[in-house]
């Protein structure tokens, strides 16, 4: 793997990304309906990414309760839900995690 | 320039900092465990670095090192970097009217080290207390500078260790990312159409898993935005006020 080209490639899409709308909304004004529909963007990328991690760690589906990652992720989603609080999420879920794999044995 | 700004923007910078430490906090075990993962995954330690210098991206970062591992095709990793930061579109655009009285050059390197992380911290500011707009920048310096110093470090550390420990891949730390995720995106979920695009992409992402060069990724978010949308403007224009 040509790692220069990949890793070339990787920040010059991030950086499209990030910087042409910053240095050109001032004059150019983004179109209601596309504002409105890219906040949608971060919601269903992250659980694009988030749901089959958890539902299906090894490639299958696994919705047994021996899934130490299907447990983490439901006590990150209820401390989430109740706490709000990002940091608390991460402790607690990840401490979840790692017991309950040891627990069951995974 | 007088030494009571210069101080004024030093203390500025250190705000941005300090209430960017919760989620630096929060960056550390990814960045360790992206270090990691690279180097177990197949790319070089200076490239495991690199990416973390050039790319400065975690989320897409985790992503990519998993495609690796995978030996999926560069372009497809590429094509999937921009889909997973897409996102960032967004948030510039937010944070674009409080900062456009800035000259060009400094829109470089804001927009380079613009992250989930800074933007959640900025904004809160920016729309919190709108009156001291010479002094944003140097906030928003300060969150950045220490969210990538704090990256490099941790990619660091995490590339000593893939290398000296066998099994770090097999530790499941990988459960940080989803940890970290399901804390950004819950808190999202604030009504019907975002539970609608939440739930679209999730059942998507499972059932399309299956297709080859990590494609189902791109289905399942590209499903879940218009179902999001479509929801939005059906419950909208039947005279239900949703707040955003």
């Amino acid at each position: 793997m040509n790692e220069v080209l990949l890793i070339g490639g990787m920040a010059a899409v991030t950086f499209a990304a990030r910087y042409p709308v910053l240095a050109l909304l001032g004059r150019l004004k983004l179109p209601d309906p596309l504002f409105r529909a890219l906040r949608y963007v971060p919601p269903a990328v992250l659980v694009a990414i988030t749901v089959p991690a958890v539902l299906m760690p090894d490639g299958g589906l696994s919705l047994s309760y021996t899934n130490a990652y299907l447990i983490g992720g439901l006590v990150a989603a209820a401390v989430s839900w109740r706490s709000k609080n990002l940091l608390l999420t991460i402790i607690i879920s990840m401490a979840a995690f790692l017991g309950w794999r040891a627990l069951v044995g995974g | 320039m007088g030494k009571e700004a210069s101080v004024a923007r030093w203390s500025t910078f250190l705000a941005g900092a300090k209430d960017t430490f919760p989620l630096v906090v929060g960056a550390i075990p990814f960045g360790v465990i992206f270090g990691a993962l690279a180097v177990t995954a197949g790319l070089s330690p200076a490239g495991a670095m690199g990416m973390s210098l050039f790319v400065f991206a975690g989320s897409a970062q985790f992503i990519a090192a998993g495609l690796i591992a995978q030996g999926i095709a560069p372009m497809f990793i590429v094509l999937t970097t921009f889909i997973v930061n897409l996102r960032h579109v967004l948030y510039s655009a937010s944070l674009a009217p409080y900062l456009k009285h800035l000259p060009r050059k400094w829109l470089l390197p804001l927009g380079f080290w613009l992250t989930d992380e800074t933007y959640a911290v900025t904004i809160r500011r920016y729309q919190g207390d709108g009156g001291e707009a010479s002094y944003r920048l140097w906030y928003y310096l300060g969150s950045a500078v220490f969210m990538y110093a704090n990256w490099q470090l941790c990619t660091l550390i995490g590339i000593v260790a893939g290398q000296r420990l066998q099994n770090v891949a097999e530790w499941g730390l990988d459960f940080a990312m989803v940890a970290t995720f399901t804390g950004i995106v819950v808190p999202l979920i604030v009504n019907r159409p975002m539970l609608i695009c939440a739930l679209v992409s999730g059942v998507t992402a499972v059932l399309a898993n299956g297709l080859p060069n990590r494609l189902g990724l791109m289905l399942a978010a590209s499903l879940g935005i218009a179902a999001g949308y479509a929801a939005e403007l059906l419950l909208t224009s039947g005279g239900e006020e949703e707040g955003a």
